[in-house]
């Protein structure tokens, strides 16, 4: 794509070549003739072909006025030829006249490939399913959206992409120069410092002013975004840069190449201190990271069992033995080892939210806490996600996937045979008490079992049935719980965000699209009060045909806050009455299997009865095999 | 990509069920009424109406945690075999954890009697075996 002039032909000479075809037809009868020959007579007469004085028109070289009304060859196609140079598969976008002359060069002069331009109801529907996307795929999708009521809309999705560190690359349309902005409506999706308004909860951006700088500036913010800790990127695309042509900008510029940061690894003292410390532990306990790649996965599996250390959280498989779960493991652990843990403190304390807050280290005397985390190397400071500061013993700078290889040398360098000894009976002890757990976890989820509303882990045992036997991955939303077998580092994607409400369904859409390449049954179990913020990223769902099941978690309230103000009218010693006001969805209910085929999406339900459950969510399966999305919505008990 | 707190949220529910049933066992071990006055001070239930009992489990929002099943979910699971009444009548009034109290203002104390006469008539549930999703 270097050079266009190459690849696409200008219209002048496109219209010659035309012309010059249709003078061919016209002296070469036998072809029309045989053509007739070979279909019926067309009821419609023939298109008459130009007059000298119109062919004459539309070949002649265009005057100045008229080459002032065109541009074959504007900013916005080197625009793209960034994009391409990236490797984007895909851009989200709710279209708006400020990217006008992008978007028009991703459709046309790209082919609407690589990227290809997904058509999204809501610029916050646009900035989770880049969340979603980057989840699975480890890269950013880039979205745009106006620089003022676009990134106004899209802004929680950006947040949630800053707070669950995933890159997110963010083009916003504006227009700064002001004599040249039109009347009106342009004026109000314009502003003077776009990314301000994000710039707490983005890791970089820039306002390019020629080509060139744009082009560099992708490159940074591309690298700047995926460098851990990730994180969401913006570039701003001028509306003059995008719509004047190439001349303009002299030429085609060069394409600068791209080289990623490698990530950062543990320094080898700090390494080698760490391993020490693991070895010679008589109970430590890793909180696991999310595995970036499947060997992510792999590595960590490995560090615990050379080490026979239990695991909880992260990207583990789980029913593996050393997968373990419960207060217990911290109160009992006398080294913690933390992988890029959101809130470490939050894990290693007890917190009661009564009237008068208090807290309890969970800890007992004496024991270590060490933590890994690239976080330690990038904050800011406005926007509080980065929870309480913790007491560390060793604070490790860095990116846990990398540190892995070498952590995992020094700690096999210094087992002792007595220490394996020693590994190998506490190994014994957590294989028996993950498999008393499962037992537990079956036992558990007999309780309410036939119940109406639908219990959560009837909902969760009946998804998991119709599922087990294919290349499962849940998209987000409600976690599978205990009795569903997650191997593969792909099938669970990481929360870790900020809470951002709305976003479930949209991260949902970007995550099963990513995995439609593969060939994955994408399943997802989504809240209803989520699914109302932004329930036309189910039309986009349909539109490009990802396929994903949505299984409605209905519980028919913004159910967290019914717990809120439950609490605040108990502690007021008001009564719960009223505590529903404000906080329930019902009167009338939402039926959201009639939302979902009115979006062109398989939808089912509402089922209150869970024998009807296991047979719709099959029917559903089955149209998620075939390509499409599926919907059952679930009225289920509150939690 | 980071996670969050490792433990909290894939356990949060553990969590709140193991901190919940272990404040009421100990208060279950608790000498009935040493510090309680809200409470009964009977070791033995007091007479419920479990019809009443199931109404205002519902209309007083127990099952918004609790389940309509009692079976738990972000609170206990309260049934079957609940705990005994002493200790269960000094959790409400006085919870340890993260439930809110509910005072005699809000619930009575037949109320509560009529709550727990409730929760004492709900049946087992089926053995996991004998379920064809959840056997082995």
């Amino acid at each position: 794509m270097a050079n266009s002039k190459t690849n696409h032909p200008d219209r002048r000479e496109f219209l010659k070549g035309a012309a010059a075809g249709a003078v061919a037809l016209a002296a070469t009868p036998e072809v029309a003739g045989a053509a007739e020959a070979q279909a019926p007579a067309p009821a419609a007469p023939a298109v008459a072909l130009p007059s000298p004085q119109a062919l004459a028109a539309e070949t002649q070289p265009i005057s100045a006025d008229v080459q002032a009304l065109i541009e074959d060859h504007p900013g916005s196609d080197f625009m793209v030829d960034v994009l391409k140079h990236l490797g984007f598969e895909y851009v989200a976008a709710n279209p708006g006249s400020s990217f006008r002359s992008l978007h028009e060069s991703i459709v046309n002069y790209g082919g609407n490939k690589a990227p290809e331009l997904l058509t999204c109801c809501h610029e916050e529907s646009s900035a989770f399913m880049a969340c979603g996307y980057a989840k699975v795929e480890g890269k950013p999708m880039a979205i745009m959206a106006h620089s003022t009521v676009g990134l106004q809309h899209a802004s929680i999705g950006i947040y949630e992409a800053f707070g669950a560190q995933v890159p997110v690359f963010i083009i916003l349309g504006n227009t700064i120069d002001a004599v040249t902005r039109r009347p009106g409506v342009e004026w109000s999706h314009s502003a003077q410092d776009a990314a301000a308004m994000v710039r707490d909860y983005t890791k970089w951006d820039d306002l390019p002013i020629s080509l060139p700088h744009f082009a560099e500036s992708a490159m940074r913010a591309y690298k700047i975004a995926m460098t851990p800790p990730m994180g969401p990127v913006v570039l701003v695309a001028d509306s003059h840069l995008q719509e004047t042509g190439m001349a303009g900008h002299g030429g085609s510029p060069r394409m600068p190449k791209l080289t990623l940061a490698r990530p950062p690894a543990a320094d080898a003292g700090a390494v080698a201190e760490l391993a020490a410390l693991l070895v010679a532990a008589e109970n430590p306990l890793i909180l696991g990271n999310s595995a970036r790649t499947p060997e992510g996965m792999r590595m960590l599996v490995e560090l615990a069992e050379t080490l026979q250390a239990p695991v909880s959280g992260g990207s583990f498989p789980s029913r593996h033995p050393l997968r373990q779960g419960g207060g217990g493991l911290i109160r009992n652990a006398d080294l913690i080892v933390g992988l890029d843990v959101n809130d470490l403190w939050g894990t290693v304390n007890t917190y009661l939210d009564q009237q008068t807050r208090s807290s309890q280290l969970l800890t007992k005397q004496g024991a270590k806490l060490v933590s890994i985390t690239s976080s330690d190397l990038y904050l800011k400071s406005n926007y509080q996600n980065f929870q309480r500061y913790t007491e560390v013993d060793m604070a490790i700078a860095a990116d846990p996937e990398a540190t892995l290889p070498s952590l995992i040398e020094a700690v096999k360098k210094l087992v002792t045979p007595e220490r394996r000894r020693i590994f190998e009976e506490r190994g014994k002890r957590l294989a028996a008490a993950s498999a008393q757990a499962l037992e537990q976890a079956r036992a558990a989820a007999t309780y309410g079992w036939d119940a109406s509303p639908v219990s959560i882990p009837r909902l969760t045992a009946e998804l998991w049935n119709a599922i087990k036997d294919h290349d499962w991955v849940n998209v987000g939303g409600v976690g599978g719980g205990a009795l569903w077998n997650v191997d593969k580092h792909y099938q669970v994607i990481d929360g870790g965000g900020v809470a951002a409400e709305g976003g479930d369904l949209p991260t949902a859409v970007g995550a099963a699209l990513a995995h439609r390449k593969h060939g994955r049954l994408a399943v997802s179990i989504q809240k209803d009060g989520d699914f109302m913020y932004a329930p036309g990223a189910l039309w986009t769902a349909a539109h490009h045909r990802i396929p994903f099941l949505s299984v409605m978690y209905n519980n028919r309230a913004y159910h967290q806050e019914v717990m809120h103000i439950q609490r605040m009218a108990n502690r007021h010693q008001r009564g719960i009455t009223n505590a529903g006001i404000g906080n329930s969805l019902t009167d009338p209910n939402i039926d959201f299997a009639t939302m979902a085929r009115g979006m062109g999406v398989h939808g089912e339900g509402p089922i209150t009865n869970p024998n009807d459950l296991g047979p719709a969510i099959k029917r559903a399966v089955d149209v998620v095999l075939k390509g499409e999305p599926a919907l059952v919505d679930v009225v289920t008990q509150p939690r | 990509m980071r996670v969050i707190s490792a433990l909290a949220l894939p356990l949060a529910s553990f969590l709140l069920i193991a901190a919940a049933s272990l404040d009421a066992q100990r208060a279950q071990g608790s000498a009935p009424g040493a510090s309680t006055p809200a409470a009964p001070n009977a070791q033995a239930a007091p007479p419920g109406n479990a019809e009443n009992g199931k109404k205002i489990y519902s209309s007083y929002g127990c099952y918004q945690c609790h389940g309509y099943a009692a079976q738990g979910g972000a609170g206990a699971r309260l049934a079957p075999r609940p705990i005994a009444f002493a200790a269960f009548a000094r959790y409400v009034r006085r919870p340890t954890a993260q439930m809110p109290p509910y005072t005699a203002k809000v619930v009575s104390d037949q109320e509560l009697a009529d709550i727990y006469a409730f929760l004492q008539t709900i049946a087992p549930p089926p053995a996991a075996n004998t379920i064809p999703i959840l056997a082995r």
